[in-house]
């Protein structure tokens, strides 16, 4: 569509700027004051200029915990495309249960967060919990609240099990918005299925899939409650995340002026990277 | 039926698994849960349904959470609805930077805003009151919302403005008689999502609020340490968490899936 340059349209954005620029702005500001500040209570406050930064950056601690949030971002980006995708090519297209699939599907996306956790913290339970008890029934030592590689294979199933059915969601919408003239096409070509995903659906699906995938990637790379309610970040720190290891810092420790830092150069990783992906996207639709 | 339905049917049993034992456990007494493994409840209780059901601590909790996902909705969707509109009619000074920097506010981490948050609600006077948890999710949900808004409102011919105009509509006659309607769908999709994740946030919504206001979602972590466990109440009350969601998934089913496919990135 073609549009009109009209600057007035800023009238119409003016309550969303004005609503988001209270909320992102003040606090943005709050933050960035805390991270070049030192502060010793009674709101006295000190210049500290980057030290905050260079103890964040040089910190053993931030790296293990940045670390530990890529390769667990990886694992999840890595499973649940593929497989949301699969699953989104398995489901009929049409008939009456495509409804029943849709809204069972959806059902784990909308429990509160802290209930999924909470769920999966007693199911696998070794002793009482089904999920625990099936693994231990194999001849299988798991003990999720003692083993980092047990805790690391619930949160990663988990987390499987909460946000799969989102990549399915905008797969399956993708898929049924490819006009039938395309596979009959195919179909009189003698395409094989593979190549009629290769160069029909793969192509078609591009941009839900890109939607998904950034998606996917903001909110793992964000995740704090469920991994609190599950493992709380253990045993030790195996499970502690970026989010995790902030709140620590903020409410736990009260460091104001590392937390305030830390969450400077947390929010700059995900912008990053999500404005790398998004320029890239965009550009490949341009041409 | 054919051989590869079998893939959903797995990935569905698969969903339902927890679920069922979120079930079975409410359905059972603490003591029962804690005493050993059961596929099924052995005493069939519903006294943690009772005792919610009973308690005002527990449904006003249900009470403060509706309430501020519902403000969240409607505010973020009035607010939207215009800029929305904007994005996708005209073209204006910094429309492609001020789109990404919306979009950035979605992809700020909760944990990042707990404490600023706090600051500004207390500064403000709306700390612990459904408006505070309200406005602090606005921050992620009106970026949604003007997203997928903006994709259905791409989707409708432009034509339909200007023939408006020829028939002699104003701008906000046109706007709420013809414009909206056409686009209800998409309004329908947009909150959706802005309940989902208004409902499903625990972090912002629990540490804006205190006594008043608590939402289920703190309810549940508050009672689960101080009582040692009440399994059974936690599992009952996490079913019933579930059910608003269920329902307003029903009536979106449909529309849930193109939501995101029409909209751009």
């Amino acid at each position: 569509m073609t549009k009109v340059q009209n600057n007035r349209a800023w009238f119409f954005v003016l309550p969303v700027f004005a609503l988001v620029a209270f909320n992102a702005l003040i606090p943005l500001m709050t933050v960035v004051n805390y991270s070049i500040q030192e502060t010793f209570g009674n709101n006295e406050f000190f210049w500290a200029g980057s030290r905050w930064f260079e103890d964040i950056l040089r910190s053993e601690r931030f790296h293990a915990a940045l670390l530990r949030q890529i390769v667990f971002t990886g694992i999840v980006l890595l499973i649940q495309v593929p497989l949301g995708l699969g699953i989104a090519l398995c489901m009929p297209k049409k008939g009456p249960w495509v409804s029943v699939c849709l809204v069972l599907m959806s059902l784990p996306l909308l429990i509160p967060w802290n209930v999924v956790g909470s769920m999966w913290n007693i199911m696998a339970l070794p002793d009482i919990g089904l999920l625990g008890k099936a693994i231990n029934s194999l001849g299988i030592n798991y003990n999720y609240t003692r083993q980092p590689f047990s805790a690391w294979f619930t949160l990663i199933l988990m987390d499987v099990w909460h946000w799969t059915s989102l990549v399915v969601l905008l797969c399956y919408a993708g898929l049924v918005s490819i006009p039938d003239a395309y596979y009959q096409a195919a179909k009189i070509d003698g395409a094989r299925p593979w190549a009629v995903f290769r160069y029909i659906q793969l192509p078609k699906l591009k941009h839900v899939l890109t939607i998904a995938i950034l998606l996917r990637f903001m909110d793992s790379f964000m995740i704090y409650t469920e991994v609190v309610v599950l493992t709380g970040g253990g045993p030790g720190n195996a499970t502690t995340f970026l989010s995790i290891d902030l709140v620590k810092y903020a409410l736990g420790q009260f460091d104001l002026g590392h937390a305030a830092a830390m969450s400077i150069i947390y929010f700059l990783i995900i912008l990053f990277l999500s404005w790398l992906f998004y320029t890239l996207m965009m550009k490949n639709e341009n041409t | 039926m054919t051989k590869r339905h079998i893939v959903p049917i797995i990935y569905i049993i698969f969903l339902m698994l927890p679920i069922y034992w979120l079930l079975n456990m409410s359905f059972k007494t603490t003591n029962e849960i804690l005493g050993g493994f059961s596929a099924f409840p052995r005493e069939f209780t519903l006294n943690s349904y009772r005792t919610i059901f009973t308690d005002p601590t527990w449904y006003g909790a249900y009470i403060n959470s509706i309430s501020y996902v519902a403000i969240n909705t409607v505010l973020s969707i009035i607010v939207a609805l215009p800029a929305a509109y904007a994005f996708s009619r005209y073209r204006f000074l910094g429309d492609k930077h001020l789109f990404f920097w919306l979009l950035s506010n979605r992809m700020a981490p909760p944990a990042v805003f707990v404490l600023p948050f706090v600051n500004l609600y207390s500064a403000v006077g709306l700390f612990d009151t459904p408006w505070a948890v309200a406005l602090a999710h606005t921050l992620f949900n009106v970026p949604l919302a003007v997203w997928i808004l903006e994709g259905f409102m791409s989707g409708v011919p432009k034509e339909l403005d200007e023939t408006a105009y020829v028939d002699g509509y104003s701008f906000p006659r046109f706007f709420t008689r013809i414009f909206i309607p056409t686009i209800s769908a998409g309004i329908g999709v947009a909150a959706f999502f802005c309940f989902m994740f208004s409902w499903v946030e625990m972090l912002l919504a629990k540490n804006l609020t205190s006594v008043a206001a608590k939402p289920i979602v703190a309810a549940m972590t508050k009672t689960a340490s101080t009582s040692g466990y009440e399994l059974g109440l936690l599992a009952a009350a996490g079913v019933l968490t579930l059910i608003p969601g269920a329902i307003v998934i029903y009536f979106v089913r449909n529309y849930i899936a193109k939501g995101f496919a029409l909209g751009r990135v």
